[in-house]
This record gives C-alpha cells, sequence and structure tokens, in this order.
C-alpha cells in the first residue's frame, strides 16, 4: 500500500467540486501510478472534463487535496506550480492551439519560452514532433483555421508533448477522428508511453481506446469512482452502467 | 580478440532468436561496436565478457549531460551520459556543435550512449543530428549501446527529415510600397463592400415590409435595449461634461469682448447642429459598433452563420437587419437626449460662471436657435447610425478563423465607422449650407 503511493504520480483525495447548487465531484479519490495510462471514462456529463480542469488548476474546488508529482497543488509556491506545469502537457477537448500562430509557432511556443535553444533545434524538434503524431512537416506553416478537425488534435498532441513532458492529459482525443486514425492516435498514445515513458491521463468514451491503449480504466459516476481497475475487472462488475457500458451493442462489436 | 567463427556462430544464434534475453543482444551488438572501434585504434586484446567499454562508467545516473571524446588512432568514441532530456537541451547543443566540428577527423566513429540515464526527444534528435553530421563520405558513424527502451525513440527522429531553416519574411522596401499600394486598392474593396450590404440590407427590409411575419421584433427590442437604454447613462454624461466645457471656454473668451450673453448661441447652434449628434455618433460607433463587429465576427469564426445559412435563414435577416434598425432607432434617442444633456449643462455653467440667470438663458436660447438647426441634427443622425451599423457588420462578416482577425476587424469597424461619420458630417454641411437650412 505504502508502496503504491509513493508511485502515484497524482493523488487525488476527496475533492468536492460545485457549480452553484450542483455538486459535480463530490469527495473524489483518485490515483494515477507512474508510467501507466488510465482511461477515464463515464456518462456524459458527469464531470470527467471537469476533474481533469480541476487536477490541472482550472476550475475551483470547494474541498480536498491535488497532488502531482508528489507536490500539492494548493500549497506550492508560484515557482513550485511552474516546475509542475512545465511537466505536464494538456491536450484539451478542442484543441485550444492558438489561432493567430501557426502550427510552426503553437508547437513551438512552450519550448521558446521555457528553453534557450537555437531557431534551428526548435524547427528541427518541431519535425520531429509533427512526424511523431503522424503529421507531414508541409502542415506547419498553416493556420489552426486550414486545418481539418483530426489535423488539429494531432498538433496539439504534439504541442502538448513539446517539452517531452512526463505526464499527458487528453481530453477525448479519439473523439471527431475516424476509426483508422482513432486506433493510429490509441498505437501513437502507446508508442510515446514506452518511448518517453510518459503517464498518461486520458478521458474518452471510445471502447477501442479502452481495449487497446489504457493499463488501467476508471469510472465516474454520482460525483465518485465507482469502480477502477484493469478491462477484465470492467467486465466482471455488476454495476448497471458499467453492465450496459461493456456489454451494450458496441462494446460487443468491439470485442468482436 | 574473438575468432572470426565465434563471432559468426554468436550471429547465427542471435538470428535464430533463441538468445538469452534481450540485454545480451544488446550487448552483443555493442561489443561489436566497441571491438571496431579498438581495431580501428590498434588495440588487439578483448574478450566478449570483458567490461571493455570504450567509456568510462559515469559515476552518478542523473546528472548533467556530458558528451566526452576519446581518440585512438584511426577512430574516435564520442561518450554520452547523463541525462540527455528537454531541460538540459541548450546545453546539449551547445556540446552537439562542438562535437558536429570533427566531422571527417578520423574514419571510424562512433557515438556511445550506453551511458545516457535519461533520453527525451531533444536529446534522441541531437543524437541523431550528431550521427548525420559525423557520418563522412559515405562512412556511417555508428550509435552503439542504446537501450531497448529508447530504440523506438530514435527510429522515430531518424525518419525526421531535417529541413532548411526559413527565413522569416524580410522587411524591404518594396514590400512596404506593396503593401501600401494593396492597402490602397483596398480602399475600393471597402467601398464596395459597403455599397453590398446596403443592398442586402435594404433588400432584406423590402422582403420583411412584405412578409412582416419574418421581422423579428424580440431580437430587434433587444439589441434596442443594448445600444439604446445601457448606453443612455454614458452618452448623457459625456455630452453634459461637454456642454459645459463648451460653456466654461466660451464664456472665458467672449467676456474679454464683453460678449457673454453669446455664449448660449454658440453652444445652441453647436450643440443641436453639430457637436451633439458627431460626438454621440462617435460614442456609438466605438461602443456598439464594436459590439457587433465582435458578435457577428465570432460568430462568423464558429461557424454559426454558415449554419443559419445552411437552414434557409438569410443572415442579413436573422442577424443584421434587427441590428441595423436598433441602431437606427436609438442614434436620435440618444443625440437627442446628449442635446438636452450638453444644453443643461452648458445652461448649469453660464449660470455658476458665467452668471447668466436661467431666464435669461433660455430667452436667449429661444432668440438664437431655430427648429432648423435640431431638424438638421435630427436628419442626420439615423444616416449616421446605417453608416455605422453597415461598417460594422461588414467587418463582423470578414473575420477570418483567427483570434488576431478578430481583433484587427473590431479595431477597423470602430476606425472606419468613425471616419465615415464623419465624413458624412462634411457631406451634410455642405448639403444643409446650399439648402440653406
Amino acid at each position: 500500500m505504502a508502496g503504491e503511493i509513493s508511485d502515484a504520480i497524482i493523488r487525488v483525495r476527496d475533492i468536492t467540486v460545485q457549480f452553484g447548487k450542483t455538486r459535480v465531484l463530490d469527495g473524489l479519490n483518485l490515483d494515477v501510478k507512474r508510467g501507466e495510462i488510465l482511461g477515464f471514462v463515464g456518462p456524459s456529463g458527469a464531470g470527467k472534463s471537469v476533474l481533469t480542469r480541476t487536477i490541472i488548476g482550472l476550475v475551483p474546488k470547494i474541498a480536498g487535496s491535488i497532488e502531482v508529482f508528489g507536490v500539492d497543488l494548493d500549497a506550492a509556491s508560484a515557482a513550485e506550480r511552474r516546475g509542475v506545469e512545465r511537466r505536464w502537457g494538456i491536450l484539451f477537448q478542442q484543441g485550444a492551439l492558438f489561432s493567430s500562430l501557426t502550427v510552426r509557432q503553437n508547437i513551438q511556443f512552450p519550448v521558446r519560452e521555457y528553453l534557450r535553444i537555437s531557431q534551428r533545434l526548435l524547427d528541427e524538434i518541431m519535425v520531429a514532433k509533427l512526424g511523431m503524431v503522424g503529421l507531414r512537416p508541409e502542415v506547419a506553416d498553416r493556420y489552426p483555421s486550414e486545418l481539418s478537425g483530426g489535423m488539429i488534435k494531432r498538433v496539439a498532441l504534439a504541442r502538448a508533448l513539446a517539452l517531452d513532458p512526463e505526464l499527458v492529459f487528453l481530453d477525448e482525443p479519439t473523439s471527431g477522428l475516424d476509426p483508422i486514425g482513432a486506433g493510429d492516435f490509441d498505437e501513437l498514445v502507446r508508442t510515446l508511453q514506452r518511448t518517453l515513458g510518459l503517464t498518461v491521463f486520458m478521458v474518452t468514451h471510445d471502447l477501442d481506446s479502452l481495449y487497446t491503449a489504457c493499463d488501467r480504466i476508471a469510472v465516474l459516476g454520482n460525483g465518485k469512482i465507482i469502480a477502477a481497475g484493469s478491462i477484465a475487472d470492467m467486465q466482471a462488475s455488476q454495476h448497471p452502467w458499467l453492465r450496459q457500458y461493456f456489454h451494450g451493442k458496441r462494446a460487443r462489436a468491439v470485442m468482436g | 580478440m574473438l575468432t572470426a567463427s565465434f563471432r559468426d556462430a554468436l550471429e547465427v544464434v542471435l538470428k535464430s532468436g533463441n538468445f538469452l534475453n534481450r540485454e545480451l543482444a544488446r550487448r552483443y551488438q555493442l561489443w561489436l561496436v566497441r571491438d571496431r572501434f579498438y581495431k580501428a585504434s590498434g588495440v588487439r586484446n578483448l574478450t566478449f565478457f570483458q567490461g571493455a567499454h570504450i567509456c568510462r562508467r559515469v559515476g552518478k545516473v542523473s546528472g548533467d549531460p556530458t558528451l566526452e571524446r576519446i581518440a585512438r588512432g584511426n577512430a574516435l568514441a564520442l561518450c554520452a551520459a547523463g541525462s540527455w532530456t528537454a531541460r538540459f537541451a541548450p546545453m546539449l547543443e551547445r556540446m552537439v556543435a562542438d562535437a558536429e566540428k570533427l566531422s571527417g577527423t578520423r574514419p571510424n566513429i562512433f557515438i556511445d550512449v550506453s551511458q545516457v540515464s535519461r533520453l527525451d526527444t531533444f536529446g534522441a534528435w541531437l543524437i541523431e543530428r550528431l550521427r548525420r553530421s559525423l557520418t563522412h563520405g559515405g562512412v556511417e558513424a555508428e550509435i552503439a549501446g542504446l537501450s531497448d527502451n529508447y530504440s523506438s525513440l530514435v527510429d522515430e527522429v531518424r525518419r525526421v527529415k531535417a529541413e532548411p531553416v526559413v527565413d522569416a519574411d524580410r522587411v524591404t522596401i518594396t514590400g512596404m510600397l506593396e503593401q501600401i499600394g494593396r492597402a490602397v486598392a483596398g480602399i475600393g474593396g471597402t467601398l464596395i463592400g459597403l455599397i453590398d450590404m446596403l443592398g442586402a440590407v435594404l433588400s432584406a427590409t423590402a422582403h420583411v415590409i412584405i412578409r412582416p411575419r419574418g421581422f423579428r421584433l424580440t431580437s430587434t427590442i433587444h439589441h434596442l435595449e443594448q445600444v439604446c437604454w445601457r448606453a443612455v447613462p454614458i452618452v448623457v454624461l459625456i455630452t453634459f461634461l461637454i456642454g459645459c466645457i463648451i460653456s466654461q471656454q466660451g464664456i472665458f473668451h467672449f467676456r474679454k469682448f464683453g460678449a457673454d450673453i453669446f455664449v448660449v448661441d454658440m453652444l445652441g447652434v453647436l450643440v443641436l447642429r453639430e457637436i451633439g449628434v458627431l460626438l454621440v455618433a462617435i460614442m456609438v460607433a466605438g461602443r456598439s459598433g464594436s459590439a457587433y463587429t465582435a458578435e457577428l465576427g465570432s460568430m462568423k469564426m464558429r461557424e454559426e452563420i454558415d449554419a443559419l445559412r445552411t437552414m434557409g435563414f438569410d443572415p442579413i435577416e436573422v442577424l443584421i437587419l434587427p441590428r441595423m434598425l436598433a441602431l437606427v432607432l436609438a442614434l436620435p434617442i440618444l443625440a437627442f437626449l446628449g442635446a438636452m444633456a450638453a444644453l443643461y449643462g452648458g445652461g448649469l455653467v453660464a449660470w455658476l460662471y458665467g452668471g447668466v440667470e436661467p431666464e435669461a438663458f433660455l430667452l436667449r436660447l429661444r432668440d438664437a436657435i431655430s427648429i432648423d438647426h435640431f431638424v438638421v441634427g435630427m436628419i442626420k443622425a439615423p444616416v449616421m447610425a446605417a453608416v455605422i451599423g453597415i461598417v460594422a457588420c461588414v467587418e463582423g462578416l470578414s473575420v477570418q478563423g483567427s483570434a488576431e482577425s478578430l481583433g484587427q476587424h473590431t479595431t477597423s469597424s470602430v476606425v472606419k465607422g468613425i471616419f465615415f461619420v464623419i465624413v458624412m458630417d462634411g457631406v451634410f454641411a455642405i448639403f444643409f449650407a446650399s439648402i440653406g437650412m
């Protein structure tokens, strides 16, 4: 048990988030272990994105504590917080690329801010990152408004990975991608996880992703984690929503 | 030194896949490279399981990165150690740039990465870049001792094609001239755009008159509230202050000639005819014109306008007509309120500062101004509102996909709006002068 705790890269304890009178998260606990890909599922509107945004500090919580890389984000000084922020990368649901910067500038932006390196190396790293997410260097000088939805996702992932973070948050990375693209994306996340030793926190609805990419799955319901474990655990669970989710028509199609 | 037959045997074992484990395979590969290194450097006593590191083992595991050079005879080994990660990228880049100068100095070059404790894309790419620039005259520099975890990362960066750095657009005189030319040519485009929008709005108006059910009353009232009702406090306050200032300055200077009372003439004509409506129009352009552009622009960015069009609605009729109508109704009301506030402010200052009694002020005002002055002001107001509205809508609809573009068009909406308002005022001045109003 003690080993597990020290191994957790994210520790969420008893967090409660409330919007007006609606309680979205209610005393939620969650650990994400170093080096794993955690798939995070739950019904629409259950607060998956809210949890992600709470962990990264965009949504205020009314109770509980969050530790990332062993740093308590509430107690951290501004410098410590920046240190943590530099070590994580975030892929927003809509990409959130800077619309007035080109793809090249978008990917180079965090690198340029944090590291003093030559323009040549910046360009080479940018091309390498584009290659990693499966894009050709030719897109580098396009603006986000000139990209397709899937390309925006990929560029946004490249930007999230720009500084080679240890932890990546992916908010529905495969939504809006064609099945082949989504499969490639899962494969990509797996590869990156292996090569860079990434820890991945992935909010997803994609059953394929759960089966092929994720090491562990956590399920959100009624503001709490209702189940966490391997895909086999999920299938064995008797919880009604889980039964429907993992034994529904679509799930059967995925399992073949 | 191993015999050739033993090495062949090892290779057979390796290829057959029955080898003990991957670690041993890695060691074998590393050893082969080292063997070649020592051969090239003239050392001839190496056994397979001998430590045989080209590089000395570096004590600390996750320390600063280093790149050591070991040159022997014809061989050169570059030993990378420490953590080759983004954090150390500036340092790594300098080290690699230094090492790149060694290209071509020796026929056999090896890069030993077995001592690298951590590697990420930055480190992997710099090692790959080093390998490429040391590859000289058909002899490839070799990377040895790559651990299994990192081999896929290195494979990934190996696929990167280094592209030449593209220079940013230089500022040249011809380029600047070209920009001026384009801007001048753009004026024609702007005018055509305005006339186009005017036509579209008129045609939508005609459409609505024929088929009144298409008129959006709720939307119009909503916009009326935004641009008229909510603008009243600020418009009244500013015109009140302007009235005060005109009056004070007038009295201050007219007093020298003993003509204090003529300040009422000046105030009345100026406020009702020119300042009242012009000032309010400028405020409305800044306040509501910019809001229209920003609203329409962000709707355009998010494809909301396209969505309307595909549902069979005319965006002009749904979005622009209610806004235009609200503005055309609002500006005369605001101009009237503004003129009253300015007169009130002017009268107050004339009384308190210039000693002109309110009764005297009103009597003088009645003599000084005719209904014409008021009518001229009120006729101008809706026309200026239409100009502001059309400029704002044209700018809003020409917003492209980026936040920067939204900002540019909002700025340009206000600037052009104010410009056209002043131009219209001049045109009206000439017109009313020639018809003797």
